[in-house]
């Protein structure tokens, strides 16, 4: 019984919160026009969230990219499909790892920066200063900085799965020795423009999807470090559970 | 003062009469706990009024209904003449920036510096020119006596000179009312003495109406026209600092004189000290 009633607080929690972020997220909707307005506060969120993330995107790409060379080569080779590589490794970065992987990413450098950020603001009474000023928090500082993790997230995307070509190329062609004028005029031959658009609209939903939970949490924050720690770790967990589910329903009303 | 300061103060007829501020009446609970039972105060205009009272009685949760971050359960809380509890968010703050607060610990915005942050407000709600912006600035930092740190970021500045910067903020709009909530707190003697004279001569150089929640008596004492002392959800004695002194209340005797025990106990509610003591295991917690 008592199992019973802590699986329906439980349930009604997750919807109470669930609720809480679709009116949030309904307010950023209806302020973005006039957030686009200002374009130097998102500028400045876009460097923010993905500029500072560069490093970090092209760091993994590379690695990632690497290893796809080395397991793909592997894989490829028991069947004697060494010259696919490329073709195999750019339809499932664009499709699937680049996004994904990329969200996770961004949900750990600049997703706990934004949470911890404005949470902190909270604790320290910025945000009731600016509200006291009659300058509306959620337009000055919470807006910019959701739509610059939005337009951040499919370039970093397209960054990542560069960059991770390049990796599996260097695997591919310069330490194993596939041709690479085949390597890259295979690619060219399977992937289509349908796929680039799968992995930019990918990382959009994602962007939007990580974003949103980081500047919730943030917002939403108890005004303690206790509390800004608990959002800042919530905006990590609560991301990647929804960026692996939000894949699951695009990939299958895409496929 | 006014002359020192390089401010000029010029303040027309307003709605609200002698009072800028009027709270009637006012029921405010959190969590079902009642902060407020019927609270009545009235802030006079162009006075300096003080709200004091032991820690934890609601000073705070006051200039949170002033400025309409709360609205209260039952009464009213009327600002400028206008029902704060009414007002939808526009005419919120369209009050507001009539409304100058120093927060406690000054809340500086970390990531401009000081200069940028007594503008801000204006950036926000003026289209001006970037040299009448710059003037502006200036002549609010040299009236809180720090225009050469205009370049600092927050976290260079004192406790001190935040709150001082903070209070350059607050009149940059030349706001009709200034809210103070606790603005001695951690103070050393010298940073509470200048942030003392700044209260009383922005008050009577801009000619607006202060309210400073505060529980350092002395202070108050120097500094206030009128004071409110709050004690359970009530006002249990209102006057002139002077009157309050010779006030025959027991709760307002331990306050003004700082007694440890008395109204307010010592200690929190807790079981039989040595029943406790002895008590063996769990119960001894």
């Amino acid at each position: 019984m008592k199992l019973l009633r802590e699986l329906l607080q439980g349930m009604a929690d997750f919807l109470g919160r669930a609720g809480a972020m679709t009116r949030f997220f309904g307010r950023l909707l209806w302020m973005t026009p006039a957030g686009l307005l200002r374009p130097r506060l998102v500028a400045d969120q876009v460097y923010n969230a993905g500029a500072l993330s560069l490093a970090i995107i092209m760091i993994s790409g590379l690695f990632v990219g690497m290893v796809m060379g080395l397991q793909g080569h592997d894989l490829l080779a028991r069947i004697g499909s060494e010259e696919s590589l490329g073709t195999g490794a750019a339809l499932t970065l664009l499709k699937e790892l680049g996004p994904v992987v990329t969200a996770l990413l961004f949900a750990g450098r600049a997703g706990t920066a934004l949470a911890s950020e404005i949470g902190l603001m909270r604790a320290t009474d910025q945000l009731s200063a600016m509200d006291i000023m009659a300058v509306d928090p959620m337009k000055r500082v919470v807006l910019p900085r959701f739509l610059g993790g939005v337009i951040s997230m499919p370039l970093l995307t397209a960054i990542f799965v560069m960059v991770s070509l390049f990796g599996v190329q260097l695997i591919g062609v310069q330490y194993f020795g596939i041709d690479r004028g085949q390597f890259w005029s295979e690619m060219r031959s399977y992937v289509e423009l349908s796929d680039v658009r799968e992995g930019l609209l990918k990382g959009l939903v994602f962007g939007i999807a990580c974003s949103l939970i980081a500047v919730f949490e943030g917002y939403n924050a108890e005004p303690t470090a206790e509390g800004v720690g608990r959002a800042t770790t919530r905006t990590v967990v609560v991301s990647a559970v929804a960026t692996l589910v939000l894949d699951y329903i695009v990939t299958a009303i895409l496929l | 003062m006014g002359s020192q300061l390089g401010l000029a103060g010029s303040r027309g007829a307003v709605a609200g009469g002698d009072n800028v501020a009027v709270l009637r009446g006012v029921h405010y609970a959190v969590d079902h706990k009642p902060v407020f039972r019927g609270l009545d105060v009235e802030i006079r205009r162009g006075e300096v009024t003080a709200i004091m009272g032991p820690s934890g009685t609601g000073k705070t949760t006051l200039l949170r209904l002033i400025t309409g971050q709360i609205h209260a359960d039952a009464g009213t809380v009327e600002v400028d003449g206008q029902d704060v509890g009414r007002l939808g968010r526009r005419e919120l703050y369209a009050l507001r920036r009539r409304m100058g607060m120093l927060f406690q610990n000054g809340a500086l915005l970390t990531d401009i510096d000081v200069f940028e942050n007594v503008a801000f407000p204006l950036r926000e709600h003026a289209r001006l020119p970037e040299r009448l912006v710059r003037s502006l600035v200036l002549t609010k930092l040299h009236a809180v006596g720090l225009r050469g740190a205009a370049r600092l970021m927050p976290q260079q500045l004192s406790g001190g000179m935040a709150r001082r910067v903070a209070l350059a903020r607050a009149i940059v709009m030349d706001p009709d009312i200034l809210i103070y909530d606790e603005p001695f707190a951690g103070l050393d003697p010298i940073s509470m003495g200048v942030v003392m004279r700044l209260i009383r001569s922005l008050n009577d150089a801009l000619g607006i109406s202060s309210i400073v929640v505060s529980h350092d008596v002395r202070e108050i004492a120097l500094l206030a026209d009128q004071s409110y002392i709050l004690s359970e959800g009530q006002v249990v004695a209102s006057g002139s600092p002077r009157e309050l002194q010779d006030h025959p209340s027991p709760i307002v005797r331990q306050f003004m004189e700082g007694l440890a025990d008395g109204p307010v106990p010592f200690h929190y509610p807790a079981p039989d000290y040595y029943g406790q003591l002895l008590a063996p295991g769990e119960a001894a917690r």
